[in-house]
Formats: C-alpha cells, sequence, structure tokens
C-alpha cells in the first residue's frame, strides 16, 4: 500500500497485521510449515548506525591521514597457542560451509582473504582442499554435526573454533536440504545423496562448560597445543557465556549478534531469538574487563558487519576484530542486480533473495548446481573481496586517526556517543551532546 | 616396550611421545602405568602402534585415533575413541557415555556395559559391546555397524541414517524412524564377521536387526510430531 493511496482513499494499514504479517499468516495457512530461509534478521534492530564518533578537535589531537601510521593487524590465540594468528586487517571472513556455498564461492572467500592477509573459516562438512589451498590462514570449525571431521585436517589448520552457536539461531541446529546434496557434498558428510542433513544443536560428547574445558584440552592435545582455540557462540546471554568460555580455556571468542546470517533456518528463529550485535559486545567486553582477560584472550564480533564504520565501532566498543559472512557474499555478487529478471523467475528479487537453502541462487554463490556455480569466478570474486576488506579497513583507519588514534585497537567507548536511548543504554556510551548513559546517571 | 608411567609424567609427555611416533616410529609396543583416569590420554594417534592403559582413563582417551590400537585396562570415560578414523580401541571395562561418537572409522570393542548415547552419530566406525548400552545409543547414526550383546535402552537409533545395529537381548524402545528389519544372510555374514573382528564369542543367528525407516530422511510436515 502506498502512501498515495492511503492519503486517496483514507485508507489505513494496521501496523501489527501489515502486509508482510498478513503474507505469511497466508502462507503458514496454505502449507501448514513455517517459513525457512536463510540471511540474517529483517527487522530494524538498534545498531552501529545509532552510534557517531567524536573525531578530535581542542581536546583531542588528529592524527594525519595520509602520513602517519594506523596499525590494523592484529594477534590472536597468544594465550595458549604455540602459534597464534596474525592478521594484517582486524576483518576475518566468517564461518561458512562448503555445501551451503559452492567450491568456487569458498576458493573467492579464500582467495579475497589471503590477498589482504586476513583468515577465512570452514564451515559445517569439513575442510575442502580448495579452500586450504587459497586461505593462507583458515579456521577450521570444529561443529556439533562433527561432518567431515578428521585429525589430518585439524592439525592443517591455523586455529580451531569450537561452534557452540550462532547469531541467527542460538540454540538452534541445521539443516542443509537435500536438494544442496551432491555426491561431493554427501560424500564429504558421509551420508546419502539428496537426504536433508541434520546439524544437531548440541555436541555429542560434551555438555556444559566443564566438560567443554576438557574437550579443548583434547583438541589441543591433538594438535600438540599448536594452534589457538576459538569459542563461538550466538548472542544471547553473552556475559556469562564469556566467562565460561575464559574458563573453558579459550584463546579467542567469536560472538555473533542476531544480525548474522545463516543458510538457512526458521525464519521464527532468525528474528525472535537472541540480542542485537551492537548489545552484546558491551557485554562480552564486560565479563573479560571483569576478569582481567581484556585483550589477552581476544574477541572477535560478527552480525551485520557492513562498512568501515561498523568496524571502527565494533572496535572502539573493545572487540579486537570482527568477522563477516553476508557482506562479504554481497562484495561476490549475492543479490546483485544484474541477475534481477531471474531473481523474479523464482519468486524474489535482486536485494531480497534470501532462500539460499533451495540451491538456486542466480549469482552462483549459494548453490551446488554446477551450471550455476560457474557464474561466479573465483579469481574475479577474489578481487572483489579483496577490494571490499581494503575499503572497510581504509575506512576504519579514516575513523581512527580523527579520533588521534594509531592503532585500530586504541579506539575506544570514550570516542563513541550515541543517537537514541536504546543504543546509549546498550553500548554504554552517552547519548549525543549529553554526559547522559541510561542507568548510570550523568 | 617403551613404558610410560602417569604418575611421574604428564598426559603432554605421554601423547608427545606417542605423536612422535607418527614421524618416525622407534618403539611398537607402549604401555601407561597408572592413568588413574585422566583425560586425553592417547589422543591424536596416527601411527600402527599398541598401547596398553593399565588402569581406568577419564574423558577422550583415544580421541582421533588412527591406526593405533589401544587396549584400556578398566573403565573408560566419556567420549572414548571418539571421532577414531582407524586402529582399534578396546575397553576391558565399562564404558561411559558417548563411546565411539562421531567415529568415522576402525573398531571399537567394550568388554563391559556402553552408557547413553553409545555411538551417537557415528561415521562408520564398527562399535561391539559385549554387555548393555543406554538410552539414545546411536542417536543419528550415519554409517558403520553398532553391536549389542546385551540390552539396548530407551529411543535406541533415533532419526537413524545408515547405520546397521545388531542387538542380542531386549530393546527398551525404538527411536524415531529406528525399525525392525529382516536378518537376512548377508547380515549374519556381516555379524559374524564384526564379532570375529571383535573376539566375541556370540551367536550371530540370536540378534536382530534394527535399522532407518528412512521416513525421516527429507523433512515433510507431516513427520513433526516423529522429532
Amino acid at each position: 500500500m502506498s502512501e498515495d493511496i492511503k492519503v486517496k482513499d483514507g485508507l489505513r494499514e494496521s501496523a501489527t497485521f501489515d502486509r508482510i504479517t498478513m503474507t505469511e499468516i497466508r502462507r503458514a495457512a496454505e502449507t501448514g510449515i513455517y517459513d525457512i530461509r536463510g540471511f540474517g534478521a529483517k527487522r530494524k534492530l538498534p545498531h552501529f548506525d545509532d552510534l557517531l564518533f567524536l573525531g578530535a578537535s581542542m581536546s583531542r589531537y588528529p592524527l594525519e591521514g595520509y602520513r602517519e601510521k594506523c596499525n590494523t593487524s592484529v594477534t590472536l590465540g597468544d594465550r595458549f597457542a604455540k602459534k597464534p594468528i596474525v592478521l594484517d586487517i582486524p576483518v576475518t571472513i566468517a564461518g561458512m560451509s562448503f555445501g551451503a556455498l559452492s567450491a568456487n564461492a569458498k576458493e573467492a572467500l579464500g582467495r579475497g582473504a589471503s590477498l589482504m592477509g586476513t583468515s577465512t573459516t570452514t564451515g559445517d562438512g569439513g575442510m575442502t582442499p580448495e579452500e586450504r589451498g587459497q586461505s593462507s590462514k583458515l579456521v577450521y570449525q570444529y561443529l556439533p554435526s562433527r561432518y567431515g571431521m578428521n585429525p589430518d585436517d585439524l592439525r592443517k589448520a591455523d586455529a580451531i573454533e569450537v561452534v557452540l552457536g550462532q547469531g541467527a539461531k542460538p540454540g538452534g541446529g541445521g539443516m542443509l536440504l537435500g536438494q544442496k546434496i551432491t555426491d561431493r557434498v554427501a560424500k564429504m558428510r558421509t551420508l546419502p545423496m539428496g537426504v536433508d542433513q541434520r546439524s544437531a544443536c548440541r555436541h555429542p560428547d560434551w555438555t556444559g562448560p566443564d566438560d567443554l574445558a576438557i574437550k579443548i584440552q583434547e583438541l589441543r592435545e591433538i594438535t600438540d597445543w599448536q594452534v589457538p582455540i576459538y569459542i563461538k557462540v550466538g548472542a544471547t546471554r553473552t556475559y556469562y557465556d564469556v566467562k565460561l568460555a575464559v574458563k573453558a580455556g579459550a584463546d579467542v571468542i567469536v560472538v555473533d549478534g542476531m544480525q548474522g546470517g545463516t543458510a538457512a533456518t526458521q525464519d521464527v528463529f532468525i528474528e525472535h531469538v537472541g540480542i542485537p550485535t551492537l548489545a552484546a559486545i558491551p557485554q562480552a567486553v564486560r565479563a573479560l574487563q571483569e576478569m582481567g582477560m581484556h585483550r589477552k584472550v581476544q574477541l572477535i564480533v560478527s552480525g551485520g558487519i557492513r562498512n568501515g564504520a561498523d568496524v571502527a565501532k565494533c572496535m572502539a566498543l573493545g572487540a579486537d576484530a570482527v568477522a563477516i559472512g553476508t557482506a562479504a557474499l554481497v562484495a561476490l555478487g549475492c543479490n546483485h542486480p544484474m541477475y534481477e529478471e531471474e531473481y523474479k523467475k523464482i519468486g524474489s528479487a535482486a536485494g531480497f533473495y534470501d532462500d539460499y537453502h533451495e540451491g538456486k541462487d542466480p549469482a552462483g554463490i549459494s548453490t551446488q548446481d554446477p551450471e550455476l556455480m560457474k557464474r561466479l569466478d573465483p579469481v574475479e570474486g577474489g578481487r572483489r573481496l579483496a577490494n571490499y576488506l581494503n575499503v572497510l579497513t581504509l575506512e576504519a583507519q579514516t575513523l581512527a586517526r580523527a579520533c588521534g588514534k594509531n592503532d585500530l585497537r586504541n579506539l575506544e567507548p570514550e570516542d563513541l556517543v550515541a543517537l537514541t536511548v536504546e543504543s546509549a543504554a546498550m553500548a554504554n556510551v552517552p547519548l549525543a551532546g549529553t554526559n547522559w548513559i541510561p542507568g548510570k546517571g550523568y | 616396550m617403551k613404558t610410560i608411567n602417569l604418575s611421574e609424567q604428564t598426559v603432554r609427555d605421554l601423547n608427545q611421545a606417542l605423536h612422535d611416533q607418527a614421524i618416525e616410529c622407534t618403539e611398537r609396543e607402549w604401555e601407561v602405568l597408572e592413568p588413574k583416569g585422566q583425560h586425553n590420554i592417547a589422543c591424536g594417534l596416527d601411527q600402527n602402534i599398541s598401547v596398553d592403559i593399565k588402569g581406568p582413563t577419564g574423558y577422550y582417551c583415544a580421541g582421533m585415533n588412527k591406526k593405533a590400537h589401544i587396549t584400556i585396562h578398566g573403565n573408560a570415560g566419556q567420549g572414548v575413541a571418539e571421532n577414531m578414523m582407524s586402529g582399534s580401541v578396546r575397553v576391558k571395562g565399562d564404558a561411559s557415555q558417548a563411546a565411539g561418537a562421531t567415529a568415522h572409522g576402525g573398531l571399537l570393542v567394550i568388554e563391559g556395559n556402553a552408557a547413553a548415547r553409545c555411538g551417537i552419530s557415528m561415521k562408520g566406525v564398527d562399535i561391539v559391546v559385549k554387555g548393555n548400552v543406554g538410552h539414545m545409543s546411536c542417536f543419528m547414526g550415519q554409517a558403520g555397524s553398532l553391536v549389542v550383546c546385551g540390552d539396548a535402552g530407551d529411543a535406541l537409533g533415533d532419526s537413524l541414517y545408515e547405520t546397521h545395529i545388531y542387538v542380542k537381548g531386549e530393546v527398551k524402545s525404538l527411536g524415531a524412524d529406528c525399525i525392525a528389519k529382516e536378518m537376512r544372510e548377508e547380515h549374519i555374514e556381516e555379524l559374524t564377521e564384526l564379532l570375529n573382528r571383535a573376539g566375541v564369542d556370540e551367536d550371530p543367528t540370536a540378534f536382530k536387526r534394527y535399522g532407518s525407516a528412512r521416513q525421516l530422511y527429507n523433512f515433510k510436515v507431516d513427520n513433526t510430531s516423529a522429532y
């Protein structure tokens, strides 16, 4: 319903039963099944756009943008690992599986990340040779399904990420629908072709943080304490989860907010479980600070990171690095308007496509269809991703220099103000133009 | 034979020494004394060696084992031989929960009983249990075989994929999509071979076979009550 119609005919759309809501009711009534989709939360949430940087003026001294250096490198995992990872930029590629993504997409992610000196991450389904070959720094996810998990790949990894959950579906498992299960994907996961592949929501051989501490010791023993071990959690009770992760022995903690993407889960899950990334970071940082572990156990934040400002804001709030998933896919060509006609044919539109689980992605990214896959040239895709990562880094550096910081990790909450009461309360920074932080007084 | 006493050396020392055998094998026979239930003993091995552990072990003993043949002369804690790839693990006593979890290959023999979730998400390992297994055993089992010479607890083979299950005793209940199946000649042969490999003297014809009904392989809204 356009504004014109409303005005002309005096009609008023219900804010409660808007057209999206009514469409979903009709869809549910017709099919009898919940909506499954990919992507992350689409509802409007308090986010990094609600924060602003206070650039330098009389009371702060800025750095010269084109002459003075602003460090972007970060070392991850030096708490226990003999070989910590050193990233040239604090932007990593989040875990996405071969199976959910095409082999070309995984290769492109590896190429782009390697060009920029940062890491990529495997996903459910194991490590492919192409991915290892193209990723100079590769994080190997250790997931509940253990599809494709083997000690040889574990030892080839530069870090291990024990996945407890993700922001799109904390507390939920996953499912790769049968239409994406090609012979290669099936073999890697030890299952018949065409069968839906369920990923459990809990690990099969441990329950609770005390067990996890022993599990982490096992992974360290198997890899001779060489590589860092991350723990990834979906953002929910972040303060407590981070404390328990530190206690369990993590080198690095990854917190994924509810804007984080997924290949497939229930829409109701994506939109109604978890907390925004903005709200999770201060909780995580407070937990680390109280334990005296901030900057000793590194914090990676993901979920809705789109530009260098988002990167800089995460770091100002206390993160050591960020991870991107959805944005990386968009950089490769996901939802590109050049495929508008093809999106229409499958009932979607460029900019709206989220049915990654169906395997019909016109951009050739979230598919196993050999013909669609060809549309993504991994070399060109890698170049596009590297360009995008470069822009994120340059933008973050620009903002840091303006705040007088010669290292992105020197950004701090004092550099930020909030535009809304909600974001001020969540980020624990003052409302712009005031000294007021909700709940803390003046 | 090389002997390491875990009252005098650490699990780290032991595992490093065993891992070094993958690069250059200098000793095929190893003995571990006084394990005293410590965790992560002999995990991540990658060499055709034999390791005799003279006592009880904690969590994840022989985890991700490749090629090695490990015997635990006592009880084993949670996740024994988890994610094993090849080789063999024999537990002379009982095993705690999640024995053989997600294991891709090799042979796990438990001479006593196995607790809950024995063979959970197993992906090709063969497991032979001389005693009973606890509830939810073989949950989401993908491949390989689970042989139970005693009884099985509740929800055996829940959400099963392609693992073959043989039980001699009683099954308290079957999990979602797990059904009793005909014991044909090829299954008798498979079971005979499994029992022989495990060194277990049982009559294969006394066992019943269970497997997946394959009704939950693809999500159907009509099946939601089964989950």
